[in-house]
């Protein structure tokens, strides 16, 4: 990007309107004006969506042709951006069209919490657990929200960004900060 | 979910040193007469509000759930089983047919399976928080160690993904040696899982001729990269050496063993009689379910679904070969063995035309941002050993941004999903793995099955619970 100021030719351009969305994603562009898509660097789809829209838009876009579910994981933005703290990334596939779509749901919070799409596609059941575990988020209408990887009494998140690695809890200390 | 917990694990807060030996012998004592074990024996396997409810406490979701009913109903005798009586019985995970720590619950009537409820998170080791802590060179020594039956496959996946976010492009030598040992490797995967779908359906000595074959690729291996596993041989810019005087030779004994060893395997698996009858018709998913649950390779294709991303999404320039992708119709475990069998005489297939058409070059990409400087110029230049040292000291930097890269790994789908934020460490880095999705639709295939069938089902989607835990 030049740090130019613009010209008028280009001021009077027509400002470029929403990326264009493949023919697939259309139904869904429609649908969803708000939700924004865009392409990575290596050119993957990739659509932001708000959290209380989760679950209505993985159910358009399986019936958009994205039958299959292939992944959920989450990232922790821990100060590296102002917004929410936590992107929930969704993972879908469509066989018909050959096409990958990845959906980032930005939460936030001490307890961040997310729709369950568990209804829609139920192979997320295992992944929400994991992310559950190891991220602390917390999928709303999950049918069985437990911890998965770690014993069920472990303290914490180890995921979380503000999880040290390899920390022993000093002892005869005024806090119980760990190191 | 709900929180209640049982007495017992209420009863046991306070973690009970170990026992003691007269401890052990009260122990022995209780276990041969019968008696009830104290709580603290049980809390010693208990995984909490992780296992399965019985059956009067479990909701309908749970039913269906751990039922594998829940896409597809193909239930038989579901009022039978609400009133029947049920045991819950626990396999693993120390069990030698769930190939690793994997534990499950399964809910029997009799000897039929009702509800399974896989228990893992033994083998969790924290990969991915590791990944974090080391910079894009060191990444694949960390996912190599995932699916320890397909490392390079794993490796060949990061690499993908960082050369995605780099942009940086390959020389043709690079892609061809990658095409080459991921497809041998996808050959001595598959040969590990013909040897343990043998044994665990009583054919021991089909466990012998698998790893007879396999040697043969492993010995391969080791000339090549230096170990027989985690080999750590792609990285991000190409490979790690070039291949060894004389890989033609080995490789042409590689392409007239296994195939003579397929023909045993096929005579005696085949079309043998008890091979078939535990394997046909048994542990049926439907493609349907397949996508619901996520679940890719071959037993996608043995429902009868062409996808294949070598095909479909091809990477490191697999496209210019010929081969066919196997496809089953039944998606049972007979299906599941066949389209595999077929799978590595295709990946021979493979491997032969990047014999004939090995082209010559570098091995690793001249972009001297990613690649140190030959051996040579170390010692005549100052520089040069600076870049070096550079180079595996601090790494080199990535650009911001994220990227997923899926190949078909010998499992299914292998994706790793990369977080950079312009350091030389990725920010994040999750493996999206065959086996995870694998393990979760047990339920389905098992649903309704005798518990004999079971040892079938888990050898047949070919689990690494290395892949599952990470």
């Amino acid at each position: 990007m030049t740090d130019q100021m613009p010209t008028p030719d280009e001021e009077t351009a027509p400002e470029p309107a929403a990326p264009p969305v493949a023919p697939h994603l259309a139904p869904l562009a429609e649908a969803f004006p708000e939700a924004k898509f865009e392409q990575s660097a290596a050119g993957q789809q990739v659509a932001r969506v708000e959290s209380g829209r989760l679950v209505e838009f993985v159910q358009a876009a399986r019936d958009a042709g994205f039958e299959m579910f292939i992944d959920l994981t989450a990232v922790d933005h821990y100060r590296q951006r102002s917004g929410p703290r936590y992107d929930v990334v969704v993972g879908l596939l469509s066989l018909k069209h050959n096409q990958r779509l990845r959906i980032l749901v930005p939460v936030d919070g001490d307890v961040p919490s997310a729709p369950s799409i568990t209804d829609v596609y139920p192979g997320a059941n295992f992944y929400e657990r994991e992310v559950y575990d190891l991220f602390g988020i917390d999928f709303t209408g999950h049918p069985d929200l437990t911890r998965i990887m770690l014993p069920d009494d472990w303290d914490g998140h180890p995921l979380r960004k503000d999880t040290p690695v390899g920390a022993v809890p000093i002892q005869f200390r005024d806090t119980n900060k760990v190191l | 979910m709900t929180d209640e917990v049982t007495t017992e694990e209420e009863a046991t807060e306070a973690p009970h040193p170990a026992p003691s030996e007269t401890e052990r012998r009260q122990l022995h004592d209780m276990w041969a007469s019968g008696t009830e074990e104290p709580a603290w024996v049980v809390a010693s396997t208990a995984e909490g509000a992780q296992l399965m409810l019985p059956r009067d406490q479990a909701t309908g979701e749970d039913v269906a759930g751990e039922g594998g009913t829940l896409v597809v109903d193909d239930r038989l005798f579901e009022d039978e089983a609400a009133e029947a009586e049920t045991t819950i019985l626990n396999m693993g995970p120390q069990h030698p047919s769930t190939h690793g720590v994997l534990r499950l619950q399964l809910e029997l009537e009799g000897e039929v399976i009702r509800r399974v409820k896989p228990v893992i998170g033994y083998l969790h080791t924290g990969m991915e928080k590791t990944g974090e802590t080391l910079t894009f060179l060191q990444g694949p020594t960390n996912v190599t160690r995932m699916d320890y039956l397909a490392p390079f496959h794993n490796e060949l996946c990061f690499s993908l993904a960082t050369e995605a976010l780099l942009g940086i492009e390959l020389p043709p030598r690079a892609e061809a040696i990658r095409v080459l040992m991921t497809e041998l490797n996808r050959v001595s995967s598959h040969l590990t899982w013909v040897a343990t779908q043998g044994m665990d359906l009583g054919a021991v000595s089909m466990m012998i001729y698998g790893i007879r074959e396999r040697e043969l690729l492993l010995a391969f291996f080791e000339k090549t990269t230096g170990l027989r596993m985690n080999h750590n041989y792609i990285r991000p810019g190409g490979v790690a050496a070039d291949l060894p005087d004389g890989w033609e030779e080995d490789v042409v004994g590689i392409l007239e063993g296994i195939p003579k060893g397929l023909s045993d395997y096929h005579d005696l698996l085949t079309n043998n009689p008890i091979f078939l009858g535990r394997t046909q018709g048994v542990g049926v998913i439907t493609s349907e379910e397949c996508f619901a649950y996520g679940i890719t390779g071959p037993p996608l294709r043995a429902t009868g679904v062409d996808w294949d991303l070598r095909k479909t999404q091809p990477y490191s320039g697999i496209e210019q070969y010929e081969f066919d992708v196997p496809l089953g119709e039944n998606g049972d475990v007979y299906d599941r063995y066949t389209v595999r069998m077929e799978e590595m005489v295709q990946s021979l297939r493979i491997v032969s035309q990047v014999l004939e058409t090995m082209p010559d070059g570098d091995y690793r990409t001249t972009d001297l941002k990613v690649t140190p400087p030959p051996r040579k110029r170390i010692d005549e230049s100052m520089e040069a050993l600076i870049h070096h040292f550079k180079i595996f000291t601090e790494g080199f930097k990535v650009p911001a941004g994220e990227h997923y890269q899926a190949i078909e790994g010998p499992r299914g789908e292998l994706g790793h999903y990369l977080v950079s934020v312009g350091e030389a460490k990725p920010w994040r880095l999750h493996c999206r793995t065959p086996s995870f999705a694998a393990i979760q639709s047990l339920p389905i295939m098992m649903g309704d099955q005798l518990i004999a069938d079971s040892i079938a089902v888990i050898a047949s989607i070919d689990p690494v619970l290395g892949d599952v835990d990470r």
